[in-house]
């Protein structure tokens, strides 16, 4: 398990426990957190699961693929240098402790 | 209460949606998702490739975990079927014996599997894929055989196919067309698919129709066409089309063409009943034709988006630019509008390579974009169509010209 904390765009903030292995938007999901929507189930084809990760973590984050970056410029929120889209993380040991933001709207 | 109740029947991605949605944007009535399988809402585009290769795995399928529906209050009915509908009453009959009083009853039911009627279409070890259990079963199948034909050179077929190889299983594709995808790609693009399918491992024969499928010691053994040709197979994958479930509508008299009539409210000839998703056949504003059904997540889910707003009273036309993928092993297809009608292809990238786009138009207007792994020119062509900004057939063309920044101009304007 890794603890991972989203933070709402109110500042609320929630951590769960993300089963090593499974994607960013599923342990989102699993974890009740609503702000990740993630309508095409983790395929990389909807941008509803788009999250902002901060810069200090990205090192540890998988590069941005093709699909992935066509895609995040389809996000409703802005794209910012921080946005990733959460079915294309696994979830890993070294990201325990990952912060995400979620943006203000996936829709 | 009657009058404060939405009747979903259908649990798959659309049912699932509107129930969603109408929670999300605070409708306080009673919501009634009613599904005939077993499971709660699970996603079905990973059946045909990811979950066969083991991820994701069932949990990794459920489109909410079951806490969702408490905390949502969604009640969820599994392994139930709507039976017939009391228009007059807005009374819904279960087929375990419950009535269902509502105020809005939307039709998210989906379509089915087209049979195919040959001798030996019921074989152990033949398959049709649209639910888990089939795919479950059928996993189980492909750990095992060495040869499997598909029948139906469709996407759910060739998604299909190109799992199999990976299993190191031996693939025909059966096909009644001369090429695969037919009624949905141009052959230009169609020519990429086969080429590289081929290279991949997977023989194909075109023009073809099955004639029986023969077995030994109960279980399916091969494939005979009728010209007579004969393939070895232990598994048999018939992936032929659907049929939209219509039936449910129709016995209550409600308009069924190809689908359950719907208008740009997505709603039927009564006001009360909406249908959403893979049954609705309703005018679009893309198709050449006006009326269209279509088969997609991207359907399912904002047709859904689109009802459950207008139960909420904010009636808006559906509008949503349509758009599909479908992965077939390295192979990324997505296509954004509707092509269907078009009479002039412009091809960017290279068509004998494995990125390539083809953009269609019908005297002069982008109707839609075929790409295979150029996503960034799928996500354009979305743009460019939902912002309904013209691109040229000699704009398509030039390959110097940057269609996404002409794509983020037309966003932004």
């Amino acid at each position: 398990m890794a603890k991972i904390t989203f933070v709402k765009p109110d500042g609320t903030q929630t951590a769960i426990d993300a089963k090593i292995g499974a994607t960013l938007m599923q342990a989102g999901i699993d974890g009740g957190i609503n702000g990740i929507v993630a309508e095409c189930g983790g395929c990389c084809q909807c941008a509803t699961c788009h999250v902002y990760v901060a810069a200090e973590w990205q090192s540890r984050l998988p590069p941005i693929g093709e699909s992935e970056d066509a895609m995040l410029d389809n996000t409703v929120s802005d794209r910012l240098p921080e946005s990733r889209l959460s079915c294309e993380i696994k979830v890993t040991a070294e990201l325990d402790g990952l912060i995400v933001r979620l943006p203000a709207r996936q829709v | 209460m009657s009058a404060s109740t939405v009747a979903i029947v259908g649990a798959g991605l659309a049912g699932f949606q509107v129930a969603s949605s109408l929670r999300e944007h605070g409708y306080q009535g009673r919501v009634i998702l009613i599904g005939e399988e077993s499971h709660r809402p699970y996603h079905r585009p990973p059946l045909s490739k990811g979950y066969l290769l083991g991820s994701p795995d069932e949990s990794g399928l459920a489109m909410r975990p079951d806490e969702y529906f408490v905390d949502k209050k969604i009640e969820f009915l599994p392994s139930t079927r709507a039976v017939s509908i009391d228009r007059a009453h807005r009374k819904l009959a279960l087929d375990n014996g419950a009535v269902v009083e509502f105020e809005h009853l939307v039709l998210a039911v989906g379509a089915r599997n087209r049979p195919l009627h040959v001798p030996g279409y019921d074989l152990n070890g033949v398959f049709l894929l649209r639910h888990l259990d089939e795919a479950r079963a059928l996993r189980l199948r492909l750990e095992k055989a060495r040869r499997a034909v598909v029948i139906g050179a469709g996407f759910i077929g060739l998604e299909f196919a190109a799992t199999a190889l990976k299993f190191g299983v031996d693939v025909t594709v059966l096909e009644v067309a001369d090429r695969p995808m037919s009624r949905a790609l141009t052959p230009i693009m169609a020519e990429v698919f086969t080429r590289e399918h081929s290279r991949a491992g997977v023989r194909f024969l075109f023009n073809t129709q099955v004639k029986r499928l023969l077995a030994d010691e109960g279980r399916v053994a091969s494939v005979e066409t009728v010209e007579g040709v004969s393939t070895d197979a232990e598994l048999v994958l018939i992936g032929i089309g659907v049929i939209p479930n219509v039936e449910l509508a129709a016995t209550c008299n409600l308009e069924v063409r190809n689908g359950i009539l719907v208008d740009a409210l997505l709603a039927t000839s009564d006001p009360h009943i909406s249908a959403v998703g893979d049954c609705a056949c309703y005018p679009s504003r893309y198709a050449a034709d006006k009326m269209v059904r279509l088969e997609s997540v991207q359907n399912a889910t904002d047709q859904a988006r689109c009802v459950a707003t207008r139960i909420l009273g904010k009636a808006m036309p559906y509008a949503a630019v349509p758009w599909f993928w479908s992965d077939q092993g390295a192979l990324k297809l997505q296509i954004a509008g509707l092509t269907a009608g078009h009479d002039q292809t412009i091809v960017r990238g290279d068509p004998a390579g494995t990125s390539c786009s083809v953009f269609c138009f019908r005297q002069g207007r982008l109707l839609g974009v075929e790409s295979v792994n150029r996503p960034g020119d799928h996500i354009s062509a979305r743009k460019l169509l939902g912002n309904n900004v013209n691109l040229t057939p000699a704009q398509a063309a030039d390959e110097t010209l940057d269609l996404k920044r002409l794509a983020a101009g037309a966003a932004a304007a």
